[in-house]
């Protein structure tokens, strides 16, 4: 009732002021859950290429010749504002993390991805809202995040996803995220953290299908400033949607262990 | 500290193989399970998620010292309470002295100073002397004809690919940190029997401890996808019946482990065939307990279904669940073929 009440004014207001402008509008207001929040259920996807490099960058090929144009990396205006601050030393490193990415990148190891990288991946993940846990379920090797909206507390010790506190502002989910081990990175350029990560991520509805996904990323060790990247993610809506199993531990066995492989073994 | 958790989880899949397969008599102190001692209990109210659904939701174990199959020498279904405190307290020293100076299992990893043994832990009690309710003798059914020759083309198989210190591919799906025996039913091993239950509207989320393994179970009656593709951990589609929850899972692949099974890829649960059908029934009974029930049909396996009834205590010690990244920390599988290479160097220089 009161909802569609504040529809009803907002939709008078925006006549009265003859508002037409996307910019103008009222913000969008979600629908809500049993318990009043705004509902953020559902499957979502980003769709950029910031799972390549999270900076504007050019079309390049890839490192897979044989793979040809299908592993070519396709351009992007970065999701990040500005340029992502690292200290001199740090810059180094970034760089020699790209030059050896086959070596040293966790996503070809299929290690969790960490945060926010998990959520930029070409892969879709699925939020499951109750009141007190939030869970984000991912597809790429089954990574997990558990939100706590009520326990909040420090994470019991470093982990490769890290430890979620959340609550709500307003129409907004903010998450607080510590406790991570040095070990993820941002994307396949190299881009990284140390263990003093600190990830602030806002979740706001901007329409039905649609979420804005806002990231501020602190870390002392490796940037001189806190520094932040957004974008939208997009829901799957096509019929039954539903997450496939990913489980690329076993794709990677070769990779890893081949070369302790008894020669004689097939 | 994560990593030191995470050393070869096989040798320890192990000593829950022997736990459960050498155990004389699994016992249970008084339970909080009405159905299995008789007590009379208060009515409970069933709490409801915002959107109307029973709830399920909170951090769960099913840890229990009650082997899947009856043990031989054990002709009854259920202890008396005096009978489950005495073979509760054989079976948790039993399990202390797998951590005695100088044995495999003490090298590998002291249970009792990481508190992984099961007795320092919320343990999920009942009075019954085995899993299984059906069949009444509270074993598994008979292996028909198919399953039988399946086995053994599996173990031929299996055997053509060498030892497990060959290649990684030859160790079983614990080492390799594909899979636990926890993604069929729900089945307790010696440690980390720990669950976390979160309902949202239209879905329930069963994650498991063990290598972060959820089910996303969807509720509005969707069709299953399609049967050419198989996963690991099948296809799971859900409903309420009153207030329980009755799971529905196909499309499962013939790859999977069986219970406390140490063998490689090639094995599927305790032998079924990828056409299994895995029945669940959830019923909160209390605020502290679920009733979890599966039945198994797969009849290219087992001449009948059977069904398992095990307990779920609400977890007071161990929840939160912490992240299990088993694969993250696997040095155990690059030692264990490293050392096996060196050894060969060894020995051929001889």
């Amino acid at each position: 009732m009161r909802n569609q009440f504040t529809g009803v004014m907002m939709i008078v207001a925006s006549l009265c002021l003859g508002v037409t402008t996307a910019s103008a509008q009222a913000p969008y207001r979600a629908p809500r859950t049993g318990d009043g929040k705004p509902n953020l259920n559902g499957i979502w996807q980003a769709l950029n290429s910031a799972h390549w490099d999270i900076e504007a960058h050019a079309a390049a090929p890839g490192l897979i010749k044989e793979l040809g144009a299908s592993n070519a990396i396709p351009g992007g205006a970065g999701i990040v504002e500005g340029e992502i601050p690292y200290k001199l030393e740090a810059l180094a490193r970034k760089k020699e993390n790209a030059a050896n990415r086959l070596k040293l990148d966790p996503e070809i190891k299929c290690y969790l991805p960490g945060v926010p990288r998990a959520t930029y991946m070409p892969y879709p993940f699925q939020i499951i809202q109750s009141p007190k846990h939030i869970m984000i379920l991912h597809e790429f090797a089954s990574a997990v995040r558990t939100i706590y909206m009520d326990d909040h507390k420090e994470a019991p010790a470093d982990s490769w996803m890290g430890w979620s506190n959340g609550h709500w502002e307003g129409e907004t989910l903010v998450v607080d995220t510590t406790g991570f081990l040095d070990s993820t990175w941002f994307d396949r350029a190299g881009n990284y953290h140390s263990d003093a990560l600190h990830v602030i991520e806002r979740f706001t509805s901007r329409s039905p299908d649609t979420l804005m996904y806002e990231v501020t990323i602190e870390d002392p060790k490796v940037f001189t400033r806190p520094w932040k990247m957004s974008m939208p993610l997009y829901r799957h809506v096509e019929r039954n949607a539903q997450l496939m199993e990913f489980r690329c531990v076993e794709f990677v066995e070769d990779l890893l262990y081949g070369h302790l492989r008894k020669p004689s073994s097939k | 500290m994560t990593h030191r958790c995470l050393v070869s989880v096989g040798v320890l899949t192990a000593v829950t193989v022997v736990l459960l397969a050498t155990l004389p008599v699994a016992g249970q102190a008084p339970s909080s399970a009405a159905k299995t001692n008789g007590t009379a209990k208060k009515a409970y109210t069933q709490p409801r998620t915002p959107d109307g659904q029973p709830d399920l939701q909170g951090f769960w174990t099913n840890s229990t010292y009650t082997p899947l199959e009856r043990p031989k020498n054990v002709t009854k279904e259920l202890y008396t309470p005096e009978e489950a405190e005495v073979a509760e307290k054989a079976a948790a020293a039993r399990e202390e002295e797998q951590t005695t100076p100088g044995t495999v299992a003490d090298v590998h990893y002291d249970l009792t100073q990481f508190g992984l043994d099961r007795h320092q832990n919320t343990l999920a009690r009942n009075l019954r002397t085995s899993l299984i309710v059906d069949p009444p003798d509270g074993r598994l059914p008979p292996v028909t004809a198919e399953g039988e020759k399946r086995a053994a083309d599996v173990a031929a198989a299996r055997k053509k690919m060498g030892p497990p210190l060959d290649a990684a591919e030859n160790m079983n799906l614990g080492d390799r940190c594909i899979m636990m025996a926890n993604t069929g039913p729900l089945l307790p091993m010696g440690y980390m029997s720990t669950y976390q239950i979160v309902q949202g509207p239209g879905h329930v989320m069963i994650l498991s401890e063990r290598m972060h393994d959820f089910r996303i179970i969807p509720l509005d009656g969707r069709p299953h996808i399609p049967s050419n593709v198989r996963q690991w951990k099948g296809d799971s589609r859900g409903r309420w019946e009153g207030n329980t929850l009755v799971v529905e899972t196909t499309n499962y692949n013939s790859k999977r482990p069986g219970v406390g099974d140490n063998s490689a890829a090639g094995q599927s649960f305790r032998g079924a065939s990828e056409d299994m059908r895995l029945t669940e029934w959830f019923t909160r009974v209390d605020a502290e307990t679920i009733h979890y029930r599966f039945t198994i049909d797969d009849p290219r396996t087992w001449t009948k279904p059977w069904t398992a009834e095990v307990p779920m205590a609400k977890d007071r010690i161990q929840g939160p669940l912490f992240e299990h990244a088993c694969h993250e920390g696997n040095y155990s599988i690059v030692n264990m073929l490293r050392g096996a290479r060196e050894a060969e160097k060894k020995k051929g220089s001889n």
